[in-house]
């Protein structure tokens, strides 16, 4: 597992910034990105920050098709890089997406989610789940996807994302959401300078004498050479689940079990307090890495507890996951608020009350 | 009675450069892709910068460029061939880089990603093979398909109340001012062959001087598309295709 370096003093910082200023401590080589809210303080920063260090390209695209396309060809040429965006611009770098993982380029996505379909809101959701971790574009392909819950988290996601990425030859995507990148809070950066850069020794540098040609590309007309390489992607997709990260609070006594990522997690948090006080047992499984999802906690975890609640800003996406792995064990509950709307712990306890009721666990603890 | 003297030893007069593959060309008989891959890798052979030198294929029927040409190279979404050169550019600023587009590439679904990466100097090399039609896909209406031309979505002539003007790119490129050097050349002639050579020398020894885009236009043929033999395809290219797209300088740097 990777272990991170950090600064002896705490910052005051933005999420976004964090992210901005963890990318250029991570040794980021070149930005590409085009203006969205609620993440365009990622390239305001880096246009300001980016000048004092030497050899960092910082470039404000055309449009979204463009800087992923630029991440295409600089990934290709073995930089380390990154762009980042909020959802409609996501939607739109998905046709890029699809080629990057096929020719396996290392690289970092960000996408500071806000509510939709469509233009939608400025508001922060996690609507984009789906997209995130299910492939997105075309083909069968997936990113390594994280899911801050913090500004902290924003900071160190950027070092965790460029490490899987090289690691793995496949791009990294930080999945955050509006609340995050705007929120201040105390933040331990990593240490500058403290990520290695892997060797790439695919990267189209120029053909030396030494060796045959690099090529990047994702074209393979004959099929049984694009089996092979869906074989290979397909292996590679299960040995990054060795990289699987969650985090569980009181899960050990614990009857219903909130399962929550990113900012809906410290809600949920806020909300199984609450339950306390009321008497019911409540923990938290907050996912980490929402891919590879961490299934197993949660189908160990059904031994004991009850029942499940999942809680997201979206319609229910995550939870799909999270059924997936309890089976049928055990009843799975979703509460979810869309379009921009936070939900508050209120609205949560008040849904653990009515699942501890159906469970009968009220009787347990009265 | 005549006789023929066979020289003890062959002096060798014209060979492949180093930087071709042995890989067969999949082109059709008479289409000019392959002479144009030929005098882009001559030129890079001769100046010594094979090293040096990043290319960018694009979706289109020279999406398997890199199958010929014996450089690194990167093989780029449908249109975005100047974006990802940018980006190869951009983090490589000391390497010749060239992106390599059909008219449907560049002109159509790129035309955003073009103007963007000239307007912004970005110091690359972009060869526009201008054949008037989408070869690859099977020979559809391409943005510079002339009025009149009829292809398989124009099955009636392509009419400018419904589908408005063959766009000329190369002018419009012209007049942005991080272009350097824009030329409109041909491959269908020896004599052709010759000066789009020269300006492709150009346009390298240009890059070194990071003064902003070079843009080469190639007006080129597609006899399958066009459903013409080789010959009637160069003749047809040379009637109609020129007039519209005539061949020179747009813009050349002053020394
Ligand atoms: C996003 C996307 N849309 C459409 C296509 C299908 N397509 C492949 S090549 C091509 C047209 C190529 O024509 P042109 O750029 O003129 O090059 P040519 O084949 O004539 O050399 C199209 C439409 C694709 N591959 N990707």
């Amino acid at each position: 597992m990777y272990q991170f370096q950090y600064d002896s003093t705490p910052k005051l910082m933005k999420g976004n910034e964090a992210l901005a200023e963890a990318a250029l401590r991570a040794g980021m080589q070149g930005y590409f990105g085009y203006p969205i809210t609620p993440q365009s303080e990622v390239l305001e920063y880096l246009t300001e920050h980016a000048p004092k260090r030497k050899n960092v390209v910082v470039l404000q695209a055309e449009s979204e098709v463009a800087s992923i396309n630029m991440i295409y060809g600089a990934a290709g040429a073995g930089a380390r890089v990154m762009t980042s965006s909020s959802s409609p611009g996501i939607s739109l770098m998905q046709e890029g997406i699809s080629y990057i993982a096929s020719a396996e380029l290392p690289c970092l996505l960000v996408n500071v989610q806000r509510g939709g379909p469509g233009l939608g809101t400025i508001q922060p959701s996690q609507a984009d789940y789906f997209q995130a971790t299910k492939g997105g574009g075309h083909g069968d392909y997936h990113l390594f996807v994280l899911a801050p819950s913090s500004v902290q988290e924003m900071a160190e996601h950027v070092f965790l994302g460029f490490h899987i990425a090289e690691k793995y030859r496949m791009p990294s995507l930080v999945l955050a959401d509006g609340a995050l990148g705007q929120m201040l809070e105390k933040v331990l950066l990593p240490k500058d300078g403290s990520l290695p850069y892997a060797e790439k020794s695919w990267a189209t540098t120029g053909k030396t004498k030494d060796r045959e040609r690099n090529i990047i590309t994702s074209l393979h007309i004959d099929p049984n050479k694009m089996e092979m390489i869906n074989l290979q992607l397909q292996d590679k997709y299960r040995k990054l689940k060795q990289e699987i990260r969650f985090e569980e609070i009181n899960t050990k006594d614990a009857d219903i079990i909130l399962v929550a990522y990113g900012l809906t997690a410290r809600i949920c948090q806020k909300a199984m307090d609450l339950a306390k006080e009321k008497g019911i047992q409540v923990g938290v499984v907050r996912p980490i890495t929402l891919y590879p999802f961490p299934y197993e906690i949660l189908s160990t975890l059904a031994e004991k507890a009850s029942a499940f609640l999942t809680v997201e800003m979206n319609a229910g996406q995550m939870v799909e996951d999270v059924r997936l792995a309890i089976n049928g064990k055990r009843p799975v509950f979703f509460k979810g608020r869309m379009g921009g709307i936070i939900p508050n712990p209120e609205e949560i306890l008040l849904e653990i009350e009515t699942i501890a009721e159906k469970q009968q666990l009220k009787n347990i603890y009265a | 009675m005549n006789t023929i003297t066979i020289p003890d030893e062959m002096e060798l007069v014209y060979s492949k450069p180093e930087t071709i593959t042995d890989t067969p060309l999949h082109y059709c008989p008479g289409c000019t892709h392959g002479v144009i891959h030929r005098v882009l890798m001559e030129v890079v052979n001769e100046m010594g910068i094979a090293e040096q030198t990043v290319g960018v294929a694009p979706v289109g029927c020279s999406v398997f460029a890199y199958n010929y040409m014996n450089i690194d190279m990167q093989e780029a979404a449908h249109g975005r061939a100047s974006a990802v050169a940018t980006g190869i550019r951009r983090v490589l600023p000391e390497k010749y880089v060239f992106s390599y587009q059909g008219d449907g590439d560049l002109a159509a679904i790129g035309t955003a990603e073009t103007i963007h990466s000239v307007n912004r100097g970005e110091n690359i090399l972009i060869v526009f093979v201008n054949n008037g039609i989408y070869g690859m896909t099977g020979g559809q209406m391409a943005p510079t398909t002339l009025l009149g031309m009829v292809t398989s979505t124009t099955p009636f002539g392509r009419e400018q109340s419904a589908m408005g003007y063959p766009i000329k790119m190369t002018d419009l490129v012209a007049q942005l001012p991080g272009a350097y050097y824009v030329t409109r050349q041909a491959a269908y002639t020896a004599a052709t062959v010759r000066k789009l050579k020269k300006a492709i020398e150009k346009a390298f020894q240009f890059q070194t001087r990071k003064k902003g885009t070079c843009f080469i236009e190639v007006v080129s043929n597609c006899p399958s598309g066009w459903k013409m033999t080789p010959i009637e395809a160069n003749d047809w290219l040379e009637k109609n295709m020129l007039p519209m797209y005539p061949l020179g300088d747009l813009k050349v740097p002053k020394e």
